[in-house]
């Protein structure tokens, strides 16, 4: 499940972050950034008024400021989310309004969108490679997809590394040519 | 101020108030005992037949009541530190010193004959317990408000109202060693009414004080 990853992936950051790891505290608060934006955009559009971008920010302001009261040995989304329904409230009373926002449904309309783009992404990427020529397809598959080194693909595809470099430029500037404009 | 802006300087800012909240909670209940204590010791004293009563179960079944009140409360309290602590906590856990005293209620009117009710219900302290307990309660109550406000209650008027429970649970425990009142039936209607006004207060002042 979606939620899962990001629940590992958060949490181990965190833990990195508390121990002094600057870079990784900088990509937990991008992706609770990136989440908090996702799980609420949608219900603050729905009532109106507040910006959503607000409740981000007040949200990473207090995550950093209470960042003490995440025990490392508990899940770390719940505690993001009631951070972040918390300040969503607390921005909306300051306008009068009131406005219920159960924890539960955060996490679910963060699983629902979160997986569309993967697969849409995975899918535009076969397509892509898929369109190239064969000796093209293989390398850039190889390099690309697979991630191993001109050497390695050199190695296992039989060819000369100067063949394989030439082979992946060409595959990716025809992918390029084909798709680049389309969005 | 853009959103990456303002993570990169929350991510190099190297100020890391690494109190643990936990321990905070913990330092100001063992204050808030102390100060209830000295200040029963210091006003009214423990009742001076105290060596005599502790073997008489009506006597004990007072701290029975109260130190089941204090632990549960402060189970909840301690929960309510943390932002997600109160989201699937226990609530129950505020009406086990009730249940308890009903019990005691219930043995106390079977045991007893019915025409020694009355004069076991009326007692002689209740105003004094009206007074002492919330007046013993108020400083534990304010220390675990700052406690609380060390970690980050998302449930401010909630975590206030366990914090006066707290605080009453604290209160009455000494002021039990104090009134002369033993009965389940005397302590029954006033304890509570002492200890749920501490409650209040505790909600009302979470409601302000614990905001963040």
């Amino acid at each position: 499940m979606a939620s899962d990853d990001h629940e590992q992936r958060l949490a181990s950051l965190m833990r990195a972050a508390l121990d002094g790891d600057e870079t990784a505290y900088a990509a937990f608060l991008r992706d609770a950034a990136a989440l908090v934006r996702r799980a609420t955009a949608r219900r603050l559009r729905e009532s109106g008024g507040v910006s959503p971008e607000d409740v981000v920010q007040e949200t990473l302001l207090a995550v950093h400021l209470k960042r003490d009261t995440w025990r490392t040995d508990e899940p770390i989304l719940p505690w993001l989310f009631t951070i972040a329904r918390y300040k969503a409230i607390d921005a909306y009373r300051r306008r009068g309004v009131r406005i219920e926002l159960p924890v539960d449904e955060l996490a679910e309309v963060l699983a629902a969108p979160d997986t569309t783009p993967d697969i849409e992404d995975a899918q535009h990427i076969e397509k892509a490679v898929g369109s190239l020529s064969g000796g093209q397809q293989k390398v850039v598959r190889a390099i690309a997809i697979e991630g191993r080194s001109i050497k390695e693909t050199a190695v296992a595809l039989q060819m000369k590394e100067t063949a394989v470099r030439v082979a992946f430029h060409r595959g990716l500037s025809a992918i390029a040519q084909r798709f680049g404009r389309q969005t | 101020m853009k959103t990456d802006d303002l993570i990169s300087r929350l991510a190099s800012d190297r100020q890391t108030p690494r109190v643990a909240p936990g321990g905070a909670l913990v330092a100001a209940v063992v204050v808030a005992c102390i100060v209830a204590f000295v200040l029963l010791m210091t006003t009214v004293g423990v009742r001076p037949d105290f060596d005599e009563v502790v073997s008489s179960w009506r006597f004990d079944f007072k701290f029975v009541v109260t130190v089941t009140l204090a632990v549960s409360s402060f189970w909840l309290v301690r929960r309510a530190i943390y932002p997600e602590g109160l989201n699937r906590a226990p609530l129950w856990l505020v009406l086990a010193a009730p249940a308890v005293l009903l019990c005691g209620v219930g043995v106390e009117l079977v045991t007893l004959p019915g025409s020694a009710w009355a004069a076991a219900a009326v007692g002689h302290n209740s105003r004094l317990c009206l007074t002492i307990v919330p007046a013993l309660g108020l400083v534990p109550l304010v220390l675990i408000l700052w406690g609380l406000k060390q970690g980050a209650p998302t449930r401010p008027m909630l975590s206030g109202f366990f914090a006066g429970l707290l605080a009453g649970g604290i209160a009455a425990t000494f002021y039990a060693a104090n009134c002369t009142d033993d009965s389940p039936l005397v302590v029954m209607p006033w304890d509570p009414i002492s200890i749920l006004a501490l409650g209040l207060v505790g909600a009302l002042l979470g409601r302000v004080a614990l905001r963040w």
